[in-house]
């Protein structure tokens, strides 16, 4: 174990010694900066209103809406550090000559691929974390509006971004850097649409979308822990608010099972152990 | 005593290419092995078999004992590769101090400061590699492979990029790695470096050994040069032996002579006779 930790120390100096951190800082400080501002004028110009003789809390479904659109930013800026983290973990470090040095001393393949995972996902779960916590701090000083569940989201949040992690590394074992980065964005994208569908087959009520949604979204355990979390926000929230913000702002919001975590975890094992398998069979 | 490597009917296909077809190889220890050959002949292929970065099709690779690949063997060696780079961010004390954490040496910043020093990089520890020259980083990539005091050292092209003054200090350090009874395994183009530091040579073609063996013995001889008040005479047949002889016949029959030349062949020459006709 203390040579995944060297490796992942290597990894985490690397990322802070090339400015990574820093651009990120920055751009997150941008985005909560520009959230804080939409929050503040949208409670504030927030009116009671209610739908004839049904009563509407405006004020649950801005703050969720808001805070769901929080949870996609942090989810993608996530997604977006982990690829930039992975993508050329394996066969980009080959290429460019890095990894040989590193493979021929006496630590595993498997040593070094669990370094990597250990490394972004130290980096990228607790970046989302805080995103996604700034930016629900921001909405209830905003607007008062506390979400259902914080420790959901945050930790599906957490959780999509290791699975994320994962098949990076797998792909940088059989693809070049910039063919990862392509189709892990591309894989990314495709959990993101099937939730979108599952919306659209909900609204619809075609049962066809929404089996497919799912079988997708458990396919990419990112996309269910996202619509786990992005449902929890508002699912003590009743009303027309709570039904019109539990179609969710960006790819739905569906009540997972439990079953989600363990099937998260095991997913990212399974990935991470087909990665090392092509790994080891990988002449360098 | 073990070998510090050994490497028995080893083959290597690449889909329909065959890079290595049942190449037999020993390294001993403390033998400085030059390893030559055209390019694509399978000597980088080989190389990288015994560091473990690439599996054979068949035979076996053994480093001091162990089976090539495994932990024991790659705690074994040190590897200096051919198309290699670190990390532009980092500094050469941060590289030297990453692979002594690998390569479990606890030789810490001594052991650092020693082998900078052997490498003539004494004072560039502290210097970023995105501000050292091609030369110094390899250097610095010897310096990498040294480190936890190696009984195999495995370079492949160590010198392509050092000027004169780099090349010699490499063959000091390889001189002094012999007197250690570290075994060498070293893949050069630079025929004259190989010439003046190798025990022993194996020239590979094709995927095949096709001769191999000390450089004196495969140098051919190439006759012999007097030089006389009538000018340079060359007796292509004559030997070292033969000398003595040439001398006193010339002298007696009343020949001035200034100077005289025992003219061997190089080792490019073997070279090139071996891979004749077969070079791409």
């Amino acid at each position: 174990m203390s040579d995944a930790i060297t490796i992942a120390g290597h990894a985490l100096r690397e990322a802070v010694r090339r400015r990574v951190l820093l651009v990120v800082a920055l751009v997150t400080a941008v985005f909560l900066a520009l959230y804080a501002l939409a929050a503040f004028e949208v409670f504030d110009s927030l009116e009671s209103s209610n739908f004839g003789d049904v009563p509407f809390d405006d004020r649950a479904l801005a703050g969720g809406t808001l805070l769901g659109l929080a949870m996609f930013v942090a989810l993608f800026l996530g997604v977006v550090l982990a690829i930039f983290l992975t993508l050329g973990a394996v066969r980009g470090d080959a290429e460019r000559g890095l990894l040989q040095p590193l493979v021929v001393r006496p630590v595993g393949r498997t040593t070094l691929l669990t370094g990597r995972l250990l490394a972004a996902s130290a980096v990228c779960a607790p970046y989302v974390v805080l995103v996604f916590l700034i930016a629900a701090l921001i909405t209830n000083l905003a607007g008062d509006f506390t979400p259902s569940s914080v420790v959901v989201p945050a930790l599906g949040l957490a959780l999509g971004v290791i699975t994320v992690v994962a098949i990076s590394l797998l792909g940088s074992t059989v693809l070049g850097t910039t063919a990862n980065g392509i189709a892990i964005f591309m894989v990314f994208a495709t959990g993101l649409a099937a939730g979108l569908l599952g919306q659209i087959g909900e609204g619809l009520d075609v049962e066809g979308l929404m089996t497919a949604s799912t079988i997708i979204s458990w396919a990419v355990p990112f996309e269910a822990l996202y619509q786990n979390g992005l449902h929890a926000l508002t699912a003590d929230v009743g009303g027309t608010a709570g039904v019109i913000v539990q179609l969710g702002p960006f790819g739905g919001a569906s009540d997972m099972s439990a079953g989600i975590w363990p099937w998260a975890v095991a997913w990212t094992a399974v990935v991470m152990t087909l990665a090392a398998l092509l790994f080891r069979r990988r002449d360098l | 005593m073990t070998a510090a490597l050994s490497v028995r009917a080893v083959s290597k296909r690449y889909g329909s290419t065959t890079a290595l077809d049942g190449v037999d190889l020993q390294v001993g220890a403390g033998e400085l092995v030059g390893l030559l050959g055209p390019n694509g002949a399978g000597k980088s292929t080989l190389v990288k078999i015994a560091c473990g970065l690439v599996r054979p099709t068949a035979g076996q690779v053994e480093v001091v004992g162990a089976p090539a690949g495994s932990r024991t063997a790659r705690a074994s060696l040190g590897y200096l590769a051919e198309l290699f780079r670190f990390p532009g961010w980092a500094r050469a004390d941060e590289v030297l101090a990453l692979h002594q954490r690998l390569a479990r040496s606890d030789g810490g910043a001594a052991e650092r400061a020693s082998l900078l020093e052997r490498v003539g990089l004494e004072g560039d520890g502290q210097r970023r590699m995105d501000a050292m020259s091609k030369g110094m980083q390899q250097r610095l990539g010897i310096a990498q492979a040294l480190i936890g005091s190696p009984r195999l050292v495995l370079l492949d092209e160590p010198t392509s990029a050092l000027d004169p003054g780099g090349r010699r200090t490499v063959r000091d350090l390889l001189v002094g790695l012999q007197e250690q009874g570290v075994g060498v395994l070293l893949n050069s183009h630079l025929l004259s470096e190989v010439e003046l530091v190798c025990d022993r040579v194996v020239i590979v073609d094709g995927g095949r050994v096709v001769t191999e063996g000390p450089p004196e013995q495969l140098t051919s001889p190439g006759g012999v040069e007097v030089e006389t008040a009538d000018g340079v005479r060359r007796l292509p047949d004559a030997r070292r032996e033969d000398v003595p002889r040439i001398v006193r016949e010339l002298v007696d029959g009343g020949t001035e002579i200034y100077g005289v030349r025992v003219v061997s062949g190089t080792l490019e020459d073997a070279y090139l006779a071996a891979v004749t006709g077969r070079d791409r």
